[in-house]
């Protein structure tokens, strides 16, 4: 059976893990590269490391970083993160990174998505979408949330899948950070509309929550972060609690 | 009692990083050749892949390697695509690859999703690659086309239908799943590989 993922996100600045509340309130975590190893020993599925100052800074994405991820781990890895053009794919992707995550620039120019599909293949080409339940709508969001689009959640999520993306994680902006669990019904349409494996993000506070969003949305994967960084659940604890609810994980 | 060189084979089909540090990290020396004499004079071959087959298959053919990789008589393992441009035909650009292994490859047709992505335990044969594995070890695939599964199957997966996971005929083996991304368990397979 295709066992449900649970991946451990870092946030990376400056080199280093962070992790903020609702996009806010920045707090160092550690070395991206121990940490991702510890969690790949801890039986993390895959990682993502996201350069979070990257969009709004303009910097480009930290090769050296991906080179040390991709030399000392054994689990696939997605970087994300101020990524603008086949160009720095590349230099990603021969880096060692195995997808890479795409989300602003996506948006603003959709023919990225069908390039780097053709170029390197679906398999890589994960589109992050970070979107905002208002007024009965979800409205996507570029730069870490801070803009918001007029674009629709899963109008945007099918353009996507319907120009070669390969996955894509979502990020509800209204449960990220709250850990009051993930954004469901959000999720469920999604997972049901869409083709390509859909990622979790947003909302982890308890492992009951995974339960729920493996059993009720039908995800592929889900995502957390300060959950693990603090290690208010461990990442082996959450596998056995989830096998024993019948979840099929690795 | 293992070798102590693997030579990568290189061509236009996707990064090779991950499996050279997997590689390494099990104290073996990679070289990453596209040469004759260099792959005919190694120890171990890996094949490895992540690309279209058709525009890899007529690039190895560009440069004679679908030759090379017919002469090769030490152990040869191809991974994702390299694992199906062993088969005799491809659905993916509608192609002959090198026909060592006879089976047929295919897209996947099903309601699930697709690519198959993610990490999936497998049904083993009693194979010298698949030693100190059981049913319990995971591997992490990403793929749209599969191998059918045939007399060379010695490991299958059942994702939307049964397909090899890892076929072996004669010195040439392939596995489906990525071995330098699944872990542990990956890891006994490239060990096995280099100790056959």
């Amino acid at each position: 059976m295709l066992a449900k993922r649970i991946i451990p996100c870092l946030d990376i600045r400056d080199g280093r893990t962070v992790k903020g509340i609702n996009f806010e309130n920045i707090k160092d975590a550690g070395d991206p590269v121990d940490l991702g190893y510890y969690y790949s020993c801890e039986g993390a599925d895959e990682l993502v490391f996201l350069d979070i100052t990257a969009t709004i800074e303009k910097r480009k994405t930290f090769v050296e970083l991906v080179k040390r991820i991709a030399s000392t781990i054994n689990i696939p890895f997605t970087v994300g993160g101020g990524i603008n053009s086949i160009n720095d794919i590349d230099v990603l992707l021969n880096s060692g990174a195995d997808k890479v995550s795409i989300n602003s620039s996506a948006v603003r120019n959709p023919e990225i998505i069908t390039q780097v599909a053709n170029t390197f293949g679906s398999q890589c080409c994960v589109i992050a979408i970070d979107a905002k339940f208002e007024e009965g709508t979800w409205f996507v969001y570029l730069n870490g949330g801070r803009l918001k689009t007029e674009r629709n959640l899963h109008d945007w999520a099918k353009e996507a899948e319907d120009r070669g993306a390969g996955e894509i994680l979502f990020t509800s902006m209204n449960n990220d950070g709250t850990k009051n669990g993930f954004a469901i019904e959000a999720l469920k349409e999604l997972a049901v509309k869409r083709k390509i494996p859909i990622i979790a993000s947003g909302g982890a506070g308890t492992m009951e929550h995974f339960e729920d969003v493996f059993k009720n949305a039908n995800v592929d994967a889900a995502l957390a972060a300060s959950i693990f960084h603090y290690n208010e659940i461990n990442i082996k604890t959450l596998k056995d609690f989830l096998r024993k609810r019948e979840i099929i994980v690795r | 009692m293992g070798c102590k060189e693997v030579t990568i084979i290189k061509y236009n089909a996707g990064n090779v990083f991950s499996m050279q540090s997997a590689l390494e990290r099990l104290g073996v020396k990679v070289t990453l050749s596209d040469r004759e004499d260099v792959i005919l004079n190694s120890e171990r071959v890996i094949f490895p892949g992540v690309g279209q087959a058709a525009s890899a298959m007529s690039y190895l053919k560009s440069k004679g390697l679908d030759n090379v990789i017919k002469q090769i008589k030490v152990p040869f393992l191809g991974v994702c695509l390299g694992m199906q441009l062993l088969c005799s035909s491809s659905e993916e650009g509608d192609v002959n690859c090198l026909g060592i292994i006879n089976a047929k490859v295919k897209k996947f047709i099903g309601k699930e999703k697709i690519p198959h992505t993610g990490w999936n335990n497998v049904k083993i044969k009693d194979n010298v690659l698949f030693e100190g594995i059981s049913e319990l070890d995971y591997f992490y695939f990403v793929h749209s086309y599969y191998a059918e599964k045939t007399e060379s199957t010695i490991a299958e997966c059942d994702y939307i239908n049964i397909f090899s996971a890892s076929i072996n005929k004669d010195n040439y083996y392939g596995v489906q799943f990525h071995p330098e991304k699944s872990s542990y368990s990956g890891a006994k397979i490239l060990a096995n590989f280099i100790n056959i």
